[in-house]
């Protein structure tokens, strides 16, 4: 069957089985940032966003996301890559398989949730699994970077890693 | 695996429930547990466009569309402002949070699931469910029924003057339950009464009610042997998470806890 849907702002039409998942769907269309890790609707790796919310691509029919809104990394490419630097200053992962799935919930988190407490971002993320670190660099990493978020709109910008690498 | 040979959004009711007569049909809710599964479906048939994704309150009721999803009885003020934080409390261990965006209540009640948090919570309550063809009929009833081709519409939580507590026991965060259970009390045609509801037992949940009649004031050994008594009427099951004589210890703690927290609320 044909279905259509929004993929990263840009309507999409490809033929899909019956049984199809959007994981398998949008790897072909070239999202290779969206992966597989569990097998079993647990790990948070293939999470992507349908209208807006975070979803784990590995359960979703490819056929229901007809006439939604779908984003994956490549969407929202320059914040992911602003926030992968505050996860690579705090030295936060290993081998980064699972980066994409949890860049993308702690996106959705920050706009969800204002001013998260740790409690608060740890049950956020709990759906996340990493198997190489002990999530602390990540929780420092998603600290810093929302108070350089923070200070940003304050007009007192901090700087990023990178930036403050250079000077 | 589980293949699928036909996939149909739905456009009317009837549509959905002629379908789901074929005996190799089946009804998705999140497609979260159905996925894990063997099979193979003749037709999967998908509810999201019926306008059951809505969550009504009523003076009466508090009415949830079979496809809500468990992030949004999580998030539900109406639910919250009744029965406290313990309807959250009943699902947000569940996975994580792109889990529950996507699993959905109906697809948790109608599969009367061993492991159900949201079965365990919902039974304690006053809570019937809206069938296709059988009509509305309390959850306690339906809970022990075949599963069959009906299709399951919504929740009716009634609303009443309840307190609600919730608590499971997981051997890691995000895993299923060891134990769940459910205490519920209020006045019932004039008598206090006590609901009682333990899920993961491992079997699917089950519920009790009792008419006692508790002094708010009874010291923990008192309230110790309440729920001595209520957890033992429960038969309890041993898998790879726990033997039956821990989880009946497991449920007797949490329902006392649940029970010294309602009393100390009303004190």
């Amino acid at each position: 069957m044909e279905i259509q849907f929004i993929l990263n702002k840009k309507q999409v039409s490809v033929e899909v089985g019956p049984d199809a998942v959007l994981l398998d769907v949008l790897r072909d269309l070239g999202c290779k940032s969206v992966k597989c890790g569990c097998e079993t609707t647990n790990c948070g790796l293939c999470t992507v966003w349908i209208d807006g919310k975070s979803r784990l691509s590995c359960s979703v029919l490819a056929a229901s996301a007809a006439g939604h809104e779908v984003t994956t990394m490549e969407g929202v490419e320059k914040e992911a890559a602003r926030f992968g630097e505050f996860l690579a200053a705090e030295g936060a992962e290993q081998c980064g398989f699972c980066s994409p799935g949890f860049i993308m919930n702690v996106l959705a988190m920050f706009r969800e949730l204002t001013d998260p407490t740790v409690e608060e971002i740890k049950e956020y993320l709990a759906g996340n699994l990493c198997r190489c670190t002990g999530y602390m660099g990540q929780l420092r990493a998603i600290q810093k970077y929302m108070a350089s978020q923070k200070g940003e709109n304050g007009m007192a910008a901090e700087k990023t890693p990178a930036e403050e690498a250079r000077v | 695996m589980l293949t699928i040979s036909d996939y149909v959004k739905a456009k009317t009711l009837e549509e959905a429930y002629e379908l789901n007569q074929a005996r190799n049909s089946r009804v998705m809710g999140g497609m979260m547990w159905m996925r894990l599964g063997n099979g193979k479906v003749r037709t999967v048939i998908d509810l999201s466009e019926l306008g059951l994704d809505q969550i009504e309150e009523t003076e009466n009721v508090i009415k949830i569309g079979a496809m809500c999803t468990l992030r949004q009885i999580e998030q539900c003020e109406a639910l919250k402002e009744m029965y406290g934080d313990g309807i959250a409390e009943a699902v947000r261990h569940i996975v994580g949070v792109q889990f529950r965006n996507q699993a959905t209540v109906g697809g948790s009640i109608y599969g009367r699931f061993g492991f159900s948090d949201v079965l365990t919570a919902f039974l304690a309550l006053d809570t019937f469910v809206e069938l296709y063809n059988s009509g509305i009929i309390r959850l306690s009833e339906f809970v022990n029924r075949k599963p069959d081709k009906d299709i399951l519409l919504s929740i009716i939580v009634r609303k009443s003057k309840r307190q609600f507590r919730y608590e499971s026991v997981r051997r890691t965060k995000t895993d299923f339950p060891v134990i769940a259970c459910s205490v519920v009390t209020g006045m019932v045609h004039g008598k206090e009464t006590w609901y009682f509801s333990v899920g993961a037992r491992p079997m699917k949940a089950a519920l009790i009610e009792k008419q006692w009649e508790i002094p708010k004031d009874s010291p923990e050994e008192v309230i110790a042997e309440y729920a001595y008594q209520a957890a033992a009427e429960f038969n309890y099951g041993t898998n790879m998470r726990g033997s039956a004589g821990y989880r009946q210890h497991l449920a007797e703690v949490l329902i006392r806890r649940e029970m010294s927290s309602i009393l100390a609320e009303e004190r």
